[in-house]
């Protein structure tokens, strides 16, 4: 990012490696989100900041998008069929919404039960969303800007390297007012993380993304 | 925290383990696709039976054990399903999860469906399909509307109504399984309905691993290119099965639904 940018911002966060953040963007707001290190998945989540029961749907985001995963000119679509949010820039290209996020529970059942007792996303989104009257009751399949979940046609489901290089980043320019939840994730089983989480940067700006 | 660069390759290469048992030896294991005519269930073994119409929902309630069969009477017919464990209704289907575990997207005999908590919500006992949706979903007020030129009933409106009666709302709603409907993808990534693989009297078996509260809608699935004319009846037939045993072929077709099944059993020790 260039220093006339980041003079642009109206809040910038470096949120460290495993953490959750979370922020309301308002309607026109767009939010940079700066993979810092590269490889380095992001788990995020949306909801309506004005009726919090409306809230980011994947599935209506796939089946309005016609397409398997999350580039420029998505638009994030909620469980009440409204735009919340759209793709607006995009170093990147390749972001899943099909994953969903690690949890502690899935861990034990994908790689042992040891890894049931290392931090995982589910616990930053609980964490988080309890700071806004949430539970995990609310956490639905969310997104994963980063991450890199190809799908073959066979059905092939398969976690593999994140393209992303150090410095790529993604903007969503907010089309209602949202609260935005995010999770630095914390996953070393997977390559989501290039097996070792990385700090990451978000920058929101008050001019919608170009 | 930062991790070591020895363990950073020793989880490299369990990840890669795993990967190729998952997806290279796993599906060598499955068992074939149930016969139209195949697996008649005992007069004795029914505990209801009910036909859903076109457009509409039914509540069904499942203890760990029993079984529900759904059959597209017409080939019609999708249905969307969701669901959540009886006894604590914050553990729900988890299609995300589903497909992650078991490093694929398509469902079938064999496979199973798991809950948000490390454990078997259904397992697919019988399946003449094998043609099955984790991830477009079922349609919506705005979907009917584009397809047919009128609103019409949905399966978000279904879902929330039988949310509704059983005390729950909107935000327990999670994404849902589709049976009976052919999504499959292009190199492009972008979603493709399989022509021909939709046959008068397909059904599904999914036993429950937990007692389950299940809401099943019969509306026609989104991509279907033959909407409005993708509509029919579905018959439920809630029946007795026998409880996972050890050799049983959901349980032991990975290593992960192996480990499901472990975490499932010990809600009932």
């Amino acid at each position: 990012m260039s220093n006339a940018e980041i003079s642009d911002a109206a809040y910038i966060c470096d949120i460290p490696a495993e953490r959750p953040w979370s922020r309301v963007l308002r309607k026109g707001q767009t939010l940079r989100i700066i993979d810092s290190e590269g490889q380095q998945a992001v788990d995020a989540l949306l909801y309506c900041a004005d009726d919090k029961s409306e809230r980011y749907s994947s599935q209506d985001t796939l089946r309005v998008q016609g397409a398997a995963y999350i580039d420029l000119g998505t638009r994030l679509i909620s469980n009440r069929g409204r735009v919340m949010a759209r793709v607006t820039a995009d170093t990147c290209g390749r972001h899943d919404t099909s994953a969903g996020c690690c949890s502690c529970e899935s861990n034990a059942v994908r790689f042992g039960e040891p890894t049931k007792y290392q931090h995982a996303c589910r616990e930053n989104f609980i964490l988080e969303l309890s700071k806004h009257g949430l539970t995990k009751r609310d956490i639905v399949s969310n997104l994963n800007f980063f991450m890199n979940v190809p799908i073959d046609p066979s059905g092939n489901f398969t976690v593999v390297d994140g393209i992303s290089a150090p410095g790529n980043y993604v903007d969503v320019t907010a089309d209602m007012d949202v609260l935005f939840v995010i999770s630095n994730c914390p996953q070393v089983n997977n390559p989501c993380n290039g097996f070792n989480p990385t700090p990451i940067r978000v920058v929101v700006r008050d001019a919608p993304g170009l | 925290m930062s991790q070591t660069q020895e363990q950073i390759e020793a989880n490299r290469r369990r990840y890669e383990e795993l990967r190729a048992a998952g997806q290279e030896l796993a599906p060598k294991g499955l068992p074939e696709p149930t016969a139209l005519d195949g697996a008649p269930i005992a007069p004795d073994a029914v505990i209801h039976r009910e036909h859903v119409p076109a457009g509409w929902y039914a509540t069904i309630r499942l203890r760990r054990g029993e079984a529900l069969r759904i059959t597209d009477e017409s080939g019609r017919s999708s249905v969307c399903l969701i669901g959540w464990r009886e006894e604590d209704t914050s553990e729900r289907i988890n299609c995300a999860d589903t497909v992650k575990v078991q490093w694929s997207a398509a469902v079938g005999k064999g496979r199973v469906i798991l809950s948000d908590m490390g454990r078997v919500f259904l397992s697919v006992i019988e399946d003449t399909s094998g043609a099955h949706d984790l991830l477009v979903g079922g349609s919506t007020p705005a979907s009917v509307l584009a397809a047919f030129g009128v609103p019409g009933r949905n399966t978000q409106e279904n879902f929330l109504a039988a949310a509704s009666k059983i005390g729950l709302d909107v935000r327990d709603i999670p994404p849902c399984v589709t049976f009976f409907a052919p999504v499959t993808l292009d190199e492009a990534g972008r979603f493709r309905w399989r022509e021909g693989r939709k046959r008068p009297g397909d059904f599904v078996d999914l036993r429950a691993e937990m007692n389950l509260i299940l809401v099943a809608s019969n509306c026609p699935h989104p991509l279907d290119p033959a909407r409005p004319a993708a509509t029919g009846p579905v018959t439920l037939i809630k029946h007795r099965a026998a409880t996972a045993t050890a050799e049983d072929a959901c349980r032991t077709s990975s290593p992960e639904a192996n480990r499901a099944f472990a975490f499932t059993d010990r809600l009932f020790i």
